[in-house]
Protein backbone atom coordinates (compact mmCIF):
# COMPACT_ATOMS: atom_id res chain seq x y z
CA UNK A 1 0.00 0.00 0.00
CA UNK A 2 1.52 3.15 -1.12
CA UNK A 3 1.76 6.28 1.58
CA UNK A 4 -0.43 7.94 0.07
CA UNK A 5 -3.26 5.54 0.06
CA UNK A 6 -2.67 5.18 3.41
CA UNK A 7 -2.73 8.97 4.51
CA UNK A 8 -6.20 9.21 2.50
CA UNK A 9 -7.58 6.10 4.56
CA UNK A 10 -6.13 7.37 8.43
CA UNK A 11 -7.56 11.10 6.93
CA UNK A 12 -11.37 9.61 6.03
CA UNK A 13 -10.61 8.27 9.53
CA UNK A 14 -9.92 11.02 10.80
CA UNK A 15 -13.27 12.70 9.15
CA UNK A 16 -14.86 10.05 11.01
CA UNK A 17 -13.06 10.92 14.50
CA UNK A 18 -13.99 14.54 14.40
CA UNK A 19 -17.64 13.94 13.32
CA UNK A 20 -17.72 11.97 17.12
CA UNK A 21 -16.27 14.53 18.61
CA UNK A 22 -18.34 17.17 17.16
CA UNK A 23 -21.55 15.63 17.73
CA UNK A 24 -20.43 14.70 21.32
CA UNK A 25 -19.66 18.26 22.33
CA UNK A 26 -23.05 19.46 20.87
CA UNK A 27 -24.82 16.85 23.13
CA UNK A 28 -22.90 16.91 25.89
CA UNK A 29 -22.11 20.46 27.00
CA UNK A 30 -26.14 21.49 27.08
CA UNK A 31 -26.73 18.08 28.39
CA UNK A 32 -24.26 18.83 31.08
CA UNK A 33 -25.72 21.80 32.18
CA UNK A 34 -29.22 20.08 32.59
CA UNK A 35 -27.55 17.32 34.51
CA UNK A 36 -25.80 19.63 37.03
CA UNK A 37 -29.09 21.25 37.86
CA UNK A 38 -30.18 17.71 38.79
CA UNK A 39 -26.80 17.40 40.96
CA UNK A 40 -28.10 20.67 42.87
CA UNK A 41 -31.64 20.18 43.02
CA UNK A 42 -33.36 20.85 46.12
CA UNK A 43 -35.13 17.40 45.53
CA UNK A 44 -33.65 14.63 47.25
CA UNK A 45 -34.63 11.73 44.22
CA UNK A 46 -33.52 13.85 41.43
CA UNK A 47 -30.17 14.69 43.22
CA UNK A 48 -29.49 10.81 44.20
CA UNK A 49 -30.78 9.62 40.81
CA UNK A 50 -28.72 12.29 39.45
CA UNK A 51 -25.74 11.63 41.93
CA UNK A 52 -26.02 7.33 40.95
CA UNK A 53 -25.73 8.64 37.40
CA UNK A 54 -22.20 10.74 37.59
CA UNK A 55 -20.55 8.10 39.76
CA UNK A 56 -21.68 4.80 37.17
CA UNK A 57 -19.97 7.52 34.24
CA UNK A 58 -17.24 8.14 36.22
CA UNK A 59 -16.77 4.85 37.62
CA UNK A 60 -16.94 2.02 34.60
CA UNK A 61 -14.73 2.30 31.73
CA UNK A 62 -16.06 4.26 28.53
CA UNK A 63 -15.49 1.50 26.60
CA UNK A 64 -17.70 -0.71 28.61
CA UNK A 65 -20.37 1.93 28.47
CA UNK A 66 -19.94 2.10 24.87
CA UNK A 67 -20.44 -1.70 24.57
CA UNK A 68 -23.77 -1.44 26.87
CA UNK A 69 -25.30 1.14 24.81
CA UNK A 70 -24.60 -1.28 21.38
CA UNK A 71 -25.22 -4.24 22.62
CA UNK A 72 -27.74 -3.22 25.37
CA UNK A 73 -31.06 -3.14 23.45
CA UNK A 74 -30.44 -6.63 21.58
CA UNK A 75 -29.43 -8.10 25.33
CA UNK A 76 -32.15 -6.54 27.28
CA UNK A 77 -35.32 -6.02 24.73
CA UNK A 78 -34.49 -8.63 22.06
CA UNK A 79 -33.78 -5.28 19.57
CA UNK A 80 -32.17 -5.48 16.61
CA UNK A 81 -31.49 -2.20 14.76
CA UNK A 82 -30.01 -1.55 11.63
CA UNK A 83 -26.55 -0.40 10.71
CA UNK A 84 -27.24 3.20 12.05
CA UNK A 85 -27.33 2.00 15.10
CA UNK A 86 -23.74 1.41 15.72
CA UNK A 87 -22.87 5.55 15.31
CA UNK A 88 -25.67 6.49 16.87
CA UNK A 89 -24.56 4.25 19.81
CA UNK A 90 -21.33 5.94 20.21
CA UNK A 91 -22.74 9.09 20.13
CA UNK A 92 -25.42 8.29 22.56
CA UNK A 93 -22.37 7.04 24.77
CA UNK A 94 -19.88 9.57 24.50
CA UNK A 95 -22.05 12.26 25.21
CA UNK A 96 -23.96 10.74 28.64
CA UNK A 97 -20.78 9.96 29.50
CA UNK A 98 -18.99 13.35 29.00
CA UNK A 99 -21.63 15.16 30.12
CA UNK A 100 -21.12 13.28 33.80
CA UNK A 101 -17.86 15.04 33.66
CA UNK A 102 -19.25 18.90 32.37
CA UNK A 103 -22.19 18.64 34.95
CA UNK A 104 -19.55 18.19 37.58
CA UNK A 105 -17.30 21.17 35.97
CA UNK A 106 -20.28 23.05 35.69
CA UNK A 107 -21.36 22.66 39.40
CA UNK A 108 -18.48 23.56 40.53
CA UNK A 109 -18.25 26.54 38.36
CA UNK A 110 -21.68 27.64 40.11
CA UNK A 111 -20.94 27.26 42.89
CA UNK A 112 -17.83 29.28 43.25
CA UNK A 113 -19.97 32.27 42.48
CA UNK A 114 -20.41 34.62 45.05
CA UNK A 115 -23.65 35.00 46.71
CA UNK A 116 -23.69 38.64 46.28
CA UNK A 117 -24.09 38.37 42.31
CA UNK A 118 -27.57 36.77 43.10
CA UNK A 119 -28.09 39.22 45.72
CA UNK A 120 -27.37 41.95 43.60
CA UNK A 121 -29.49 40.60 40.43
CA UNK A 122 -32.61 39.58 42.89
CA UNK A 123 -32.65 43.40 44.40
CA UNK A 124 -32.29 44.63 40.09
CA UNK A 125 -35.38 43.23 39.25
CA UNK A 126 -34.03 40.11 36.97
CA UNK A 127 -35.99 37.26 37.29
CA UNK A 128 -34.37 33.62 38.39
CA UNK A 129 -33.80 32.61 34.48
CA UNK A 130 -32.04 35.65 33.28
CA UNK A 131 -30.29 36.11 36.68
CA UNK A 132 -28.52 32.53 35.38
CA UNK A 133 -28.22 33.18 31.91
CA UNK A 134 -26.99 36.65 31.51
CA UNK A 135 -25.71 37.31 35.25
CA UNK A 136 -23.92 34.10 36.24
CA UNK A 137 -23.30 31.65 33.54
CA UNK A 138 -21.18 33.84 31.55
CA UNK A 139 -18.75 34.54 34.60
CA UNK A 140 -18.87 30.73 35.52
CA UNK A 141 -18.03 29.62 31.74
CA UNK A 142 -15.18 32.28 32.04
CA UNK A 143 -14.29 29.78 35.11
CA UNK A 144 -14.34 26.76 34.13
CA UNK A 145 -13.08 27.01 30.92
CA UNK A 146 -9.31 25.60 32.09
CA UNK A 147 -11.18 22.57 32.93
CA UNK A 148 -13.17 22.24 30.16
CA UNK A 149 -10.36 22.20 27.99
CA UNK A 150 -8.91 19.57 29.96
CA UNK A 151 -11.79 17.81 29.05
CA UNK A 152 -12.37 18.54 25.42
CA UNK A 153 -8.66 17.42 24.43
CA UNK A 154 -9.33 14.06 26.52
CA UNK A 155 -12.32 13.80 24.13
CA UNK A 156 -10.13 14.17 20.83
CA UNK A 157 -8.32 11.07 22.19
CA UNK A 158 -10.96 9.14 23.63
CA UNK A 159 -12.78 8.90 20.00
CA UNK A 160 -10.64 5.76 19.66
CA UNK A 161 -12.23 4.14 22.11
CA UNK A 162 -14.95 3.73 19.11
CA UNK A 163 -12.83 0.74 17.79
CA UNK A 164 -14.17 -1.17 20.09
CA UNK A 165 -17.30 -0.90 18.16
CA UNK A 166 -15.86 -1.72 15.07
CA UNK A 167 -16.73 2.08 13.69
CA UNK A 168 -14.08 2.92 11.05
CA UNK A 169 -12.73 5.80 13.03
CA UNK A 170 -9.38 6.79 12.53
CA UNK A 171 -7.58 4.69 15.40
CA UNK A 172 -9.71 1.43 13.23
CA UNK A 173 -8.13 1.88 10.30
CA UNK A 174 -5.07 2.67 11.73
CA UNK A 175 -5.20 -1.04 13.76
CA UNK A 176 -6.18 -2.33 10.23
CA UNK A 177 -3.21 -1.22 8.10
CA UNK A 178 -0.86 -2.01 10.41
CA UNK A 179 -2.34 -5.48 10.90
CA UNK A 180 -2.52 -6.03 7.13
CA UNK A 181 0.95 -4.11 6.10
CA UNK A 182 2.86 -5.45 9.28
CA UNK A 183 3.95 -1.44 9.57
CA UNK A 184 4.35 0.38 12.75
CA UNK A 185 4.12 3.22 10.46
CA UNK A 186 0.11 3.61 10.17
CA UNK A 187 0.26 4.55 14.22
CA UNK A 188 2.93 7.02 14.03
CA UNK A 189 1.06 8.74 11.08
CA UNK A 190 -2.43 8.59 13.46
CA UNK A 191 -0.58 9.49 16.62
CA UNK A 192 0.35 12.94 14.51
CA UNK A 193 -3.17 13.68 13.04
CA UNK A 194 -3.96 13.14 16.88
CA UNK A 195 -1.76 16.06 17.90
CA UNK A 196 -2.39 18.06 15.35
CA UNK A 197 -6.08 17.27 16.15
CA UNK A 198 -5.22 18.72 19.72
CA UNK A 199 -3.29 21.02 19.11
CA UNK A 200 -5.44 23.28 16.82
CA UNK A 201 -8.46 22.40 19.45
CA UNK A 202 -6.24 23.30 22.22
CA UNK A 203 -4.78 26.85 19.95
CA UNK A 204 -9.11 27.28 19.75
CA UNK A 205 -9.45 27.22 23.59
CA UNK A 206 -6.85 29.29 24.38
CA UNK A 207 -8.18 31.76 22.05
CA UNK A 208 -11.62 31.70 23.47
CA UNK A 209 -9.99 32.11 27.20
CA UNK A 210 -7.91 35.38 25.84
CA UNK A 211 -11.13 36.66 24.36
CA UNK A 212 -12.16 36.24 28.03
CA UNK A 213 -9.56 38.10 29.65
CA UNK A 214 -11.22 41.65 29.43
CA UNK A 215 -12.54 41.37 33.23
CA UNK A 216 -11.12 39.06 36.43
CA UNK B 1 -48.41 57.33 53.62
CA UNK B 2 -45.30 56.01 54.76
CA UNK B 3 -42.72 54.40 51.97
CA UNK B 4 -41.88 51.91 54.26
CA UNK B 5 -43.24 50.03 57.28
CA UNK B 6 -41.63 47.16 59.13
CA UNK B 7 -44.21 46.43 62.25
CA UNK B 8 -42.44 43.56 64.71
CA UNK B 9 -39.99 42.11 62.68
CA UNK B 10 -38.55 38.93 64.30
CA UNK B 11 -35.32 37.33 62.92
CA UNK B 12 -33.28 33.93 64.31
CA UNK B 13 -30.35 32.18 63.01
CA UNK B 14 -30.57 28.92 64.30
CA UNK B 15 -32.27 29.34 67.08
CA UNK B 16 -30.21 32.61 68.00
CA UNK B 17 -32.77 35.51 67.90
CA UNK B 18 -30.96 38.19 65.92
CA UNK B 19 -33.95 40.99 65.67
CA UNK B 20 -35.90 41.37 68.76
CA UNK B 21 -39.15 42.73 67.84
CA UNK B 22 -38.35 45.93 65.79
CA UNK B 23 -40.85 48.21 64.14
CA UNK B 24 -39.77 51.49 62.64
CA UNK B 25 -40.80 53.68 59.46
CA UNK B 26 -39.52 55.35 56.71
CA UNK B 27 -41.02 58.31 55.11
CA UNK B 28 -40.99 60.33 51.80
CA UNK B 29 -37.96 61.92 51.56
CA UNK B 30 -36.87 61.10 54.93
CA UNK B 31 -33.06 60.05 55.38
CA UNK B 32 -32.74 57.07 58.34
CA UNK B 33 -29.65 55.68 60.09
CA UNK B 34 -29.07 52.49 62.03
CA UNK B 35 -26.29 52.84 64.09
CA UNK B 36 -24.86 50.19 66.88
CA UNK B 37 -21.91 47.80 66.98
CA UNK B 38 -21.08 44.57 64.59
CA UNK B 39 -23.91 41.88 65.32
CA UNK B 40 -26.45 44.31 66.76
CA UNK B 41 -28.49 43.44 63.84
CA UNK B 42 -28.69 46.02 61.67
CA UNK B 43 -27.39 44.46 58.60
CA UNK B 44 -29.94 41.53 59.06
CA UNK B 45 -32.74 44.17 59.18
CA UNK B 46 -31.60 45.66 55.88
CA UNK B 47 -31.76 42.31 54.33
CA UNK B 48 -34.91 41.59 56.01
CA UNK B 49 -36.70 44.76 54.15
CA UNK B 50 -34.82 44.35 50.98
CA UNK B 51 -36.55 40.55 50.74
CA UNK B 52 -33.20 38.78 50.93
CA UNK B 53 -34.23 37.48 53.95
CA UNK B 54 -37.47 36.15 55.66
CA UNK B 55 -38.76 37.25 58.58
CA UNK B 56 -40.21 34.99 61.16
CA UNK B 57 -42.91 37.40 62.56
CA UNK B 58 -43.85 40.66 61.54
CA UNK B 59 -45.00 42.53 59.09
CA UNK B 60 -43.63 44.91 55.86
CA UNK B 61 -45.54 47.64 54.09
CA UNK B 62 -44.45 49.08 51.46
CA UNK B 63 -46.35 52.53 50.42
CA UNK B 64 -49.24 51.33 52.19
CA UNK B 65 -49.38 47.75 50.65
CA UNK B 66 -48.33 44.59 53.09
CA UNK B 67 -45.30 42.83 50.90
CA UNK B 68 -44.70 40.20 53.42
CA UNK B 69 -46.07 39.08 56.62
CA UNK B 70 -46.32 35.76 58.62
CA UNK B 71 -49.28 33.64 58.96
CA UNK B 72 -50.52 32.33 62.16
CA UNK B 73 -48.88 28.87 61.10
CA UNK B 74 -45.22 30.14 60.99
CA UNK B 75 -44.73 30.29 56.94
CA UNK B 76 -43.73 34.03 55.51
CA UNK B 77 -46.09 34.99 52.74
CA UNK B 78 -45.26 37.46 49.96
CA UNK B 79 -48.13 38.73 47.51
CA UNK B 80 -47.39 36.77 43.93
CA UNK B 81 -46.44 38.08 40.60
CA UNK B 82 -47.14 41.91 39.77
CA UNK B 83 -47.62 43.17 43.42
CA UNK B 84 -44.15 41.40 44.11
CA UNK B 85 -43.22 43.39 41.55
CA UNK B 86 -44.19 46.56 42.22
CA UNK B 87 -42.84 46.10 45.88
CA UNK B 88 -39.47 44.90 44.69
CA UNK B 89 -39.53 48.48 42.33
CA UNK B 90 -39.98 50.18 45.33
CA UNK B 91 -36.62 49.69 46.44
CA UNK B 92 -33.01 49.44 45.84
CA UNK B 93 -29.62 48.20 47.99
CA UNK B 94 -26.62 49.63 47.71
CA UNK B 95 -24.26 46.49 49.29
CA UNK B 96 -21.06 46.68 51.15
CA UNK B 97 -19.07 45.13 48.25
CA UNK B 98 -20.56 46.58 45.75
CA UNK B 99 -21.48 43.46 43.89
CA UNK B 100 -21.04 45.15 40.39
CA UNK B 101 -21.36 42.53 37.47
CA UNK B 102 -17.69 42.44 36.29
CA UNK B 103 -18.15 40.86 32.81
CA UNK B 104 -20.32 44.08 31.67
CA UNK B 105 -18.95 47.24 31.13
CA UNK B 106 -19.81 50.07 34.38
CA UNK B 107 -22.60 51.36 31.19
CA UNK B 108 -23.96 47.61 30.84
CA UNK B 109 -24.20 47.49 34.41
CA UNK B 110 -26.56 50.39 34.66
CA UNK B 111 -28.00 50.20 31.48
CA UNK B 112 -28.97 46.24 31.21
CA UNK B 113 -31.62 46.18 34.33
CA UNK B 114 -33.34 49.18 32.96
CA UNK B 115 -33.47 47.87 29.30
CA UNK B 116 -34.27 43.96 30.42
CA UNK B 117 -36.64 44.28 33.80
CA UNK B 118 -38.12 47.62 33.00
CA UNK B 119 -38.61 47.75 29.66
CA UNK B 120 -36.81 50.79 28.90
CA UNK B 121 -35.60 51.99 25.54
CA UNK B 122 -32.30 51.17 24.96
CA UNK B 123 -31.40 54.62 23.72
CA UNK B 124 -33.32 56.41 26.64
CA UNK B 125 -31.80 53.82 29.53
CA UNK B 126 -27.67 55.15 27.89
CA UNK B 127 -28.81 58.53 27.88
CA UNK B 128 -30.34 58.15 31.54
CA UNK B 129 -27.44 56.44 32.72
CA UNK B 130 -24.54 58.52 31.27
CA UNK B 131 -26.64 61.26 33.34
CA UNK B 132 -25.94 59.24 36.10
CA UNK B 133 -22.47 58.63 35.45
CA UNK B 134 -21.71 62.68 35.11
CA UNK B 135 -23.51 63.30 38.45
CA UNK B 136 -21.29 60.58 40.23
CA UNK B 137 -18.17 62.00 38.32
CA UNK B 138 -17.43 58.73 35.82
CA UNK B 139 -18.47 60.02 32.95
CA UNK B 140 -15.08 58.92 31.23
CA UNK B 141 -15.29 55.45 32.66
CA UNK B 142 -18.67 54.44 30.88
CA UNK B 143 -16.57 52.23 29.01
CA UNK B 144 -14.49 50.41 32.04
CA UNK B 145 -15.17 47.05 33.81
CA UNK B 146 -15.41 46.72 37.30
CA UNK B 147 -12.22 45.56 37.76
CA UNK B 148 -10.63 49.02 36.54
CA UNK B 149 -12.08 50.93 38.95
CA UNK B 150 -10.84 51.52 42.61
CA UNK B 151 -13.48 50.73 45.65
CA UNK B 152 -15.30 54.76 45.47
CA UNK B 153 -15.65 54.48 42.08
CA UNK B 154 -17.27 50.74 42.46
CA UNK B 155 -19.33 51.90 44.71
CA UNK B 156 -20.60 55.39 42.90
CA UNK B 157 -21.24 53.33 39.94
CA UNK B 158 -23.33 50.56 42.06
CA UNK B 159 -25.32 53.78 43.78
CA UNK B 160 -25.77 54.71 39.50
CA UNK B 161 -26.91 51.33 39.02
CA UNK B 162 -29.62 51.51 42.33
CA UNK B 163 -30.79 54.95 40.80
CA UNK B 164 -31.19 54.03 37.65
CA UNK B 165 -34.16 51.82 38.68
CA UNK B 166 -36.06 55.32 40.12
CA UNK B 167 -36.16 53.55 43.70
CA UNK B 168 -38.63 55.64 46.33
CA UNK B 169 -36.55 54.35 49.25
CA UNK B 170 -32.53 53.32 48.37
CA UNK B 171 -30.87 51.29 51.16
CA UNK B 172 -27.23 51.27 52.00
CA UNK B 173 -25.24 48.57 53.39
CA UNK B 174 -22.28 49.94 55.06
CA UNK B 175 -21.49 51.08 52.11
CA UNK B 176 -17.94 52.64 53.21
CA UNK B 177 -17.15 49.87 54.99
CA UNK B 178 -14.93 47.94 52.63
CA UNK B 179 -13.55 51.75 51.99
CA UNK B 180 -9.74 53.78 52.54
CA UNK B 181 -10.69 56.94 54.29
CA UNK B 182 -10.18 58.77 51.45
CA UNK B 183 -12.48 57.15 48.94
CA UNK B 184 -14.80 56.94 52.07
CA UNK B 185 -14.91 60.24 51.67
CA UNK B 186 -15.94 60.25 48.12
CA UNK B 187 -18.61 58.18 48.39
CA UNK B 188 -20.28 59.78 51.40
CA UNK B 189 -20.59 62.62 48.65
CA UNK B 190 -22.59 61.63 46.78
CA UNK B 191 -24.51 59.93 49.35
CA UNK B 192 -24.92 63.70 51.05
CA UNK B 193 -25.94 64.78 47.21
CA UNK B 194 -28.63 62.41 47.09
CA UNK B 195 -30.02 63.75 50.69
CA UNK B 196 -29.83 66.81 49.17
CA UNK B 197 -32.58 66.05 46.12
CA UNK B 198 -34.65 64.38 49.05
CA UNK B 199 -33.89 60.40 48.25
CA UNK B 200 -35.69 58.46 51.06
CA UNK B 201 -32.41 56.26 52.49
CA UNK B 202 -31.96 53.91 55.29
CA UNK B 203 -28.37 53.71 55.47
CA UNK B 204 -26.67 51.42 57.71
CA UNK B 205 -22.97 52.84 59.02
CA UNK B 206 -20.31 52.89 60.91
CA UNK B 207 -19.70 56.38 59.98
CA UNK B 208 -20.96 58.62 62.88
CA UNK B 209 -20.50 62.07 62.10
CA UNK B 210 -21.65 61.63 58.71
CA UNK B 211 -24.67 59.38 60.32
CA UNK B 212 -25.21 62.55 62.64
CA UNK B 213 -24.79 65.19 59.94
CA UNK B 214 -26.97 63.31 57.50
CA UNK B 215 -29.67 61.64 59.22
CA UNK B 216 -33.77 62.97 60.00
CA UNK B 217 -33.84 60.22 62.40
CA UNK B 218 -31.68 58.06 63.69
CA UNK B 219 -31.63 54.17 65.47
CA UNK B 220 -29.28 52.73 67.23
CA UNK B 221 -29.34 49.50 67.35
CA UNK B 222 -27.72 46.68 70.14
CA UNK B 223 -28.75 42.97 70.28
CA UNK B 224 -31.22 42.81 68.07
CA UNK B 225 -33.63 45.52 69.75
CA UNK B 226 -33.61 49.60 69.62
CA UNK B 227 -31.62 50.94 72.24
CA UNK B 228 -32.24 54.57 71.04
CA UNK B 229 -34.10 56.45 68.51
CA UNK B 230 -34.84 59.67 67.55
CA UNK B 231 -33.86 62.68 66.06
CA UNK B 232 -30.06 62.88 65.14
CA UNK B 233 -29.82 65.45 67.81
CA UNK B 234 -31.48 63.35 70.43
CA UNK B 235 -29.95 60.26 69.48
CA UNK B 236 -26.22 61.49 69.65
CA UNK B 237 -26.59 63.45 72.98
CA UNK B 238 -28.40 60.62 74.48
CA UNK B 239 -27.29 59.42 77.91
CA UNK B 240 -27.67 55.41 77.36
CA UNK B 241 -25.26 53.57 78.92
CA UNK B 242 -25.05 51.12 76.19
CA UNK B 243 -24.35 53.81 73.44
CA UNK B 244 -21.87 56.10 75.98
CA UNK B 245 -19.95 52.63 75.93
CA UNK B 246 -20.09 52.07 72.10
CA UNK B 247 -18.94 56.03 71.22
CA UNK B 248 -16.73 55.91 73.98
CA UNK B 249 -14.91 52.75 72.18
CA UNK B 250 -15.13 54.75 68.66
CA UNK B 251 -13.22 57.62 70.37
CA UNK B 252 -10.14 55.85 71.47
Amino acid sequence: MSFQVMMQQLGSGLLRSIHIFALTLLFSLPLGLLVSFGRMSKNRIIRSIVWIYISVMRGTPLMLQLLAVYFGPFYIGGLKLGTMWRFTAIIIAFSVNYAAYFAEIYRSGIESMPPGQYEAARILGYSRTSTFFRIILPQVIKRILPSVTNEVITLVKDTSLAFSLAYAEMFTIAKQIAAKETSFMPFLAAALFYYVFNAIVAFGMERIEKSLNYYT
Amino acid sequence: MALLEMKHIRKSFDGLEVIRDISLQVDQGEVLSIIGPSGSGKSTMLRCATMLETIDAGEIWYLGEKTAWVEPDGTMVYPKGERLKKAHSCFGLVFQNFNLFPHFSVLKNIVDPMVHNQKKPKAEAVKEAMDLLGRMGLADKADAYPCQLSGGQSQRVAIARALALNPQVLFFDEPTSALDPELTGEVLKVIRSLAELHIAMVIVTHEMNFAKEISDHVIFMDKGMIEVEGSSEEVFSAKNDRMKAFFGKLEH
